[in-house]
């Protein structure tokens, strides 16, 4: 794909890919044929661990990272430069700045979302932590360092709130995300705590919460009370980005720093929320979502037991079902906010892993899925990349 | 002395029993960071805390603070604790 200013030529050439699935008891690799039609596993590696992100650096095919930790022992992150074959472990894992003597200090529970840093800057990678915290890397993933300060803000500390107000898991910081136009300007989300941007290179930061909606009974001016589930920015304009949030689904057209929320279309039966969403790597206004129960108890399973993607090809003007080939009912799973993912391909291929432990992948844009993985353990993120 | 390492950080030493050196659990802990990177992250935290589901016996009796002075016929014993899943 050739990028020139927000046209998009795209490639028909098919790529090998590789499917990356970290799970609550190890990683697995899925090496596809050119047509995407077979699967072979690689796995388990870390089998036991608790792996919340495998993600491949797309600037030199190769290192990949996982984000790793085990019921008993702390994170750490290894490295591959051989996909998978052999595992290095990081240096100096991300990991919060000492405290002062006297005052309480917090320690990185876990390592949840990495980011490859943009394409200029090689070996630059971002991490996102449990409890919420920022860090980069410069070398590959080899040592890591608080990055921009946020840590340690007094304001952003406030804005992270208490483990009251994040994920039954812990709150996280997640949805890194670098302009491709541009280093210096970047975004990242925590839940709780809201979306932020930084424009120089994380110096400063501003949160971008305007338009979104809190749990009824909560105060929409307090940041602490938003909670994005996932954010993503479009390839195929990088001055649009779209959000699952706790509380619906949001576009959001930059300059304007006001989000519209575009799930009000999606059917009421069906509701508009969920945790992944998906861009087109190349249509702007093409965006799937997979909708959860967050009616009552927050039960977190497909709405009715009926699991579907949703699909919009207009921008969030008009949502449609997308789930030929999936379980028709009696199926109680739902798709975890970074187990949803697209290829680059024509047509764009999708791939998703269910709390249940299966991965689904579809050739076609979403008109029809196929099962290519069962019996795994609960999958907490779904990557797929083309390897050099 | 020796430490008695527990399974989940056996892909480190490779060894169920390892020698270390140190006057304190501290630096016993230290010593086995320097003779296998990574290690000690994996129990103490960056505050220096001991992880919560890692736990330490000197000579059989619990350890709760690294500071604990040793002596060079001490045995140290890493256990996994039950509640870590």
């Amino acid at each position: 794909m050739t990028t020139r200013g927000r046209k998009t030529v795209r490639s028909k050439v098919a790529r090998r890919l590789v499917v990356l699935v970290a799970t609550r008891k190890g990683a697995w690799l899925y090496h596809g044929d050119v047509g995407r039609k077979t699967w072979r596993s690689d796995g388990p590696h870390f089998l036991g661990h608790i792996v919340n992100h495998l993600v491949l650096d797309p600037r030199d095919g190769r290192t990949l990272l996982v984000a790793a930790k085990t019921g008993h022992l702390g994170p750490t992150v290894f490295r591959s430069t051989d996909l998978g074959r052999s595992w290095k472990e990081a240096v100096r894992p991300p990991a919060f700045n000492k405290a002062p003597d006297g005052q309480p200090g917090r320690a990185v529970d876990h390592t949840f979302w990495l980011t490859p840093g943009h394409a200029s800057e090689p070996d630059s990678w971002y991490a996102g932590t449990s409890p919420q915290g920022l860090f980069r890397s410069e070398d590959g993933g080899v040592t890591w360092d608080p990055f921009s300060g946020i840590n340690d803000d007094p304001q952003y500390r406030k804005w992270m709130g208490t483990v009251q107000d994040g994920t039954p898991d812990g709150p996280k910081l997640h949805s890194i995300i670098i302009d491709p136009r541009d280093p210096a300007h970047l975004y990242f989300a925590m839940s709780g705590g809201g979306v932020h941007e930084s424009t120089d290179r994380g110096q400063t930061w501003m949160p971008i919460v305007a338009g979104l909606e809190v749990v009824e009974g909560l105060d929409a001016a307090e940041i602490t009370f938003h909670d994005p589930h996932c954010v993503r920015l479009c390839p195929g304009n990088p001055d649009r980005l779209y959000q699952q949030n706790h509380c619906g689904i949001y576009r959001l057209d930059r300059p304007s720093n006001e989000w519209v929320r575009i799930g009000r279309r999606m059917p009421r039966r069906v509701g508009d929320v969920g945790f992944p969403i998906v861009v087109h790597p190349h249509d702007p206004d093409t965006v799937w979502v997979f909708p959860m129960d967050g009616g009552s108890v927050w039960p977190r399973t497909s709405p009715g037991g009926v699991p579907a993607a949703y699909v919009t090809r207009n921008g969030g003007k008009t949502w449609r079902s997308a789930a030929a080939g999936l379980p028709e009912g009696q199926a109680w799973w739902t798709v975890k906010r970074q187990a949803m993912t697209s290829d680059v391909n024509d047509p764009v291929g999708l791939y998703f892993g269910t709390t249940s432990g299966e991965l689904w992948a579809s050739r076609d844009e979403g008109e029809k899925w196929d099962c290519i993985a069962a019996h795994l353990p609960e999958i907490y993120a779904v990557e797929v990349a083309a390897p050099a | 002395m020796n430490v008695l390492i527990p399974t989940p950080l056996r892909s480190y030493t490779g060894q169920r029993v390892v020698e270390a050196r140190g006057s304190t659990l501290d630096a016993v802990l230290a010593d086995l960071d320097r003779q296998f990177p990574g290690i000690r992250f994996r129990m103490i935290n960056e505050q220096d805390c001991m992880r919560p589901h890692v736990r330490f016996f000197v000579n059989g009796r619990q350890a709760f603070d690294v500071s604990q002075p040793l002596g060079p016929s001490d045995e140290v014993v890493i256990v996994q604790a039950l509640s870590g899943g």
